[in-house]
């Protein structure tokens, strides 16, 4: 079996509180890297970073700021500067989901869903990707969504604003290739977190049945696709957005 | 080194020009050689040597020479 290991990596990942994030945590704390989680809430942040460094011996420092904010980036990344110098992984994940009929969207959910979803990744990965270069290069993983991959009912806003992450990963990769910093996406399909939780019952049933594996994923199989773009398994992988959504039709 | 040396030094090596080139009123594009692509390496340079992370604003505010003297100023950096 390969195993991944990430000792002595610094490694980002914003929305880590909690769902995919939270698992993209423990997933890289058990491979042995030096975790920087992002939120925006600092106790559950600093509850993570003990269960962790408990559980698995690893360097954790809570990071919170609100990454829809470019001035919170901005003093986000200065204060990862102060705590080092280098950063190797930053993964995108920060998201929401306010999902609503197009006449029925109002200019602040699109504000919101954008400023969080899609903002966040230029102004996160423009410090990071300065970060990277200076030691050498390193890995940039957005979260995306199969939502932007083929749009859904209700997800126009949502749908809009992973697709742009796509937008973002596809030329990032371009222009940031020659320095060594890959940027790659995964796509999730119907995964089994927070977010999908506010579905009805029904809802919940016709998106699993549109599995062909006829399961809903989990948020650390999200966590496993990601370690594998982050870590030396894929670097020769770049500009890629891989889906993991157990073969979901929409 | 001074600090003035080393910002001196710094646009050399990141624009690859001959050190007679550097004087205030050098302006970035205003040479082929500080071109956009060159203007990131030489951020990068100068984050190396005076071990600071600009922000966005002021590289893109980082226009020419004498503007990258009083940029640096904000980060306690006398050049």
């Amino acid at each position: 079996m390969i195993e991944i290991n990430l000792t002595d990596k610094h490694v980002l990942i914003t929305g880590a509180s909690r769902g995919i994030g939270a698992a993209c945590a423990k997933s890289f704390a058990a491979a042995g890297a030096i975790l920087y989680l992002n939120g925006r809430d600092s106790d559950k942040l600093n509850a993570l970073c003990a269960e962790l460094s408990e559980e698995y011996g690893v360097n954790c420092h809570a990071l919170p700021f609100d990454v829809s904010k470019a001035d919170d980036v901005k003093q986000g990344f200065q204060q990862l500067f102060k705590l080092t110098k280098k950063l190797d992984v930053l993964v995108n994940n920060a998201g929401i989901l306010d999902d609503a009929l197009v006449g029925m969207v109002t200019p602040q959910q699109v504000e919101n869903t954008f400023a969080t979803n899609t903002h966040s990744v230029i102004y996160c990965s423009q410090y990071a990707a300065r970060l990277m270069q200076r030691s050498g290069g390193g890995s940039i993983v957005n979260v995306a969504s199969i939502i932007g991959r083929v749009g859904n009912v209700g997800q126009a806003v949502y749908g809009g604003s992973k697709a742009a992450v796509i937008g973002i990963t596809l030329s990032l990769s371009k222009e940031l290739a020659a320095t060594n910093v890959r940027v790659n996406a995964v796509a999730p399909g119907f995964i089994d977190t927070d977010m999908t939780k506010q579905l009805t019952p029904e809802k919940y049933q016709e998106r699993v049945n549109s599995i062909a594996m006829g399961r809903v994923g989990t948020a650390s199989n999200v966590a496993d696709t990601v370690l594998f773009l982050a870590s030396d398994l894929s670097v020769y992988v770049t500009g890629q957005v891989i889906g993991v959504d157990g073969g979901m039709l929409i | 080194m001074m600090a003035a040396e080393k910002l001196k030094q710094a646009f050399v090596k990141s624009l690859a020009v001959p050190e007679s080139v550097i004087t205030d009123s050098l302006e970035y594009n205003s040479i082929k050689e500080w071109d956009s692509t060159a203007h990131m390496i030489l951020i990068a340079e100068l984050e190396d040597v005076f071990d600071v992370m600009l922000d966005t604003d002021d590289i893109i505010d980082m226009s020419s020479y004498a503007k990258a003297k009083e940029i640096l100023r904000k980060y306690d950096i006398d050049c």
